[in-house]
């Protein structure tokens, strides 16, 4: 399956279904992670029933050092 | 105490996360400083090098109050995005407005920060506006029904503390919301001088994390914000042109 993730393309596995799925695959299920799909921002509750699908936009964003 | 919106803080310094040599230094930067608020950007995270560590990660965040920014956006509609992306981690509920309108000076677009702040306050956030320093502005972010304003001192990063007191006065006097100083501070008299006007608080980042010790550098500006803030409720004596004599002029055993 391919997602376009903070606007790269990548190829992940079929059993990756759900936002939870994702940030396991990319090992960062444990990290404070907000994601966004197809322009919907999710609650951290909504990440494991919501399905993920080929061509999916998902951005995943974090808190860095800022003023 | 200072009051912004639902929150209660003891210290009023709001102290930046961002470039500082490490976390190491970082982390001793801010516990000295004693700050109950740190502010962070929102970033895509790079997800081939995930095990890169993330300063929130270092901290206790029952301790701190996140006030995320909206810094890199351009127009209200990008500072309203990120402002919902800070808030769906669930950590926070205040969110710092920054518009940039001006990539060279790091100024303020004030049409499309009271935008986006009319709709964030729609949105149920706790609003904090970075602005410049205009009191019109000010007071009508205030009446939108923001919960703090932050005119900035001087441009972002560049240390040449309060270049108008004169318009930062008229701020603080006509708003009742907190007035926080923000940007533009480069030493621990600036901050005593914003504190000594009666501004509510300071935020500031690179005047600590750029100083030669930023650990050092934190400590000065706690101190600095405490001794302008008590100065200011203290209540200063006039300005005179002439002298006058603190010894009595009686009783004098000479002549």
């Amino acid at each position: 399956m391919e997602l376009i993730v903070n606007g790269d393309k990548i190829e992940v596995p079929g059993s990756v279904s759900t936002v939870t799925n994702l940030l396991e695959h990319f090992d960062i299920d444990k990290k404070v992670v907000i994601v966004e799909v197809n322009g919907d921002i999710l609650e951290k509750d909504n990440h494991q029933e919501r399905k993920i699908s080929d061509g999916d936009k998902i951005e995943l964003v974090h808190f860095v050092g800022g003023g | 105490m200072l009051k912004i919106g639902s929150h209660e803080f003891k210290s009023r310094l709001l102290l930046g996360t961002g470039k500082y040599p490490d976390f190491d230094i970082q982390k001793k930067a801010v516990d000295v400083s004693e700050t109950e608020i740190l502010t962070f950007s929102v970033r895509r995270m790079n997800i081939f090098e995930s095990s890169q560590p993330n300063f929130l990660e270092k901290l206790d965040t029952e301790k701190y109050t996140l006030l995320p920014n909206t810094a890199g956006a351009k127009t209200a509609e990008e500072a309203v995005r990120t402002a919902k992306l800070a808030k769906a981690s669930g950590l926070c509920d205040m969110i710092k407005v920054e518009v940039i309108g001006c990539q060279k000076t790091l100024l303020p677009d004030p049409v499309e920060t009271l935008k986006a702040s009319e709709e964030l306050l729609k949105e149920g956030f706790i609003v904090l506006p970075y602005t410049s320093d205009d009191v019109l502005l000010a007071r009508r972010l205030e009446e939108m029904g923001c919960h703090a304003v932050m005119p900035g001192a001087s441009p972002i990063g560049s240390g040449q503390g309060i270049i108008n007191p004169l318009n930062l006065s008229f701020i603080i006097e006509q708003t009742s919301v907190p007035v926080i100083v923000d940007a533009g501070i480069g030493s621990p008299s600036d901050a005593a001088i914003a504190m000594e006007m009666g501004a509510d608080g300071v935020l500031l980042n690179t005047a600590v994390s750029g100083a030669e010790d930023p650990v050092k550098m934190a400590e000065a500006m706690k101190l600095a914000i405490e001794a302008g803030r008590l100065g200011f409720e203290a209540g200063r004596i006039p300005k005179k042109r002439y002298a006058t004599a603190s010894s009595p002029m009686e009783g004098m055993s000479i002549g």
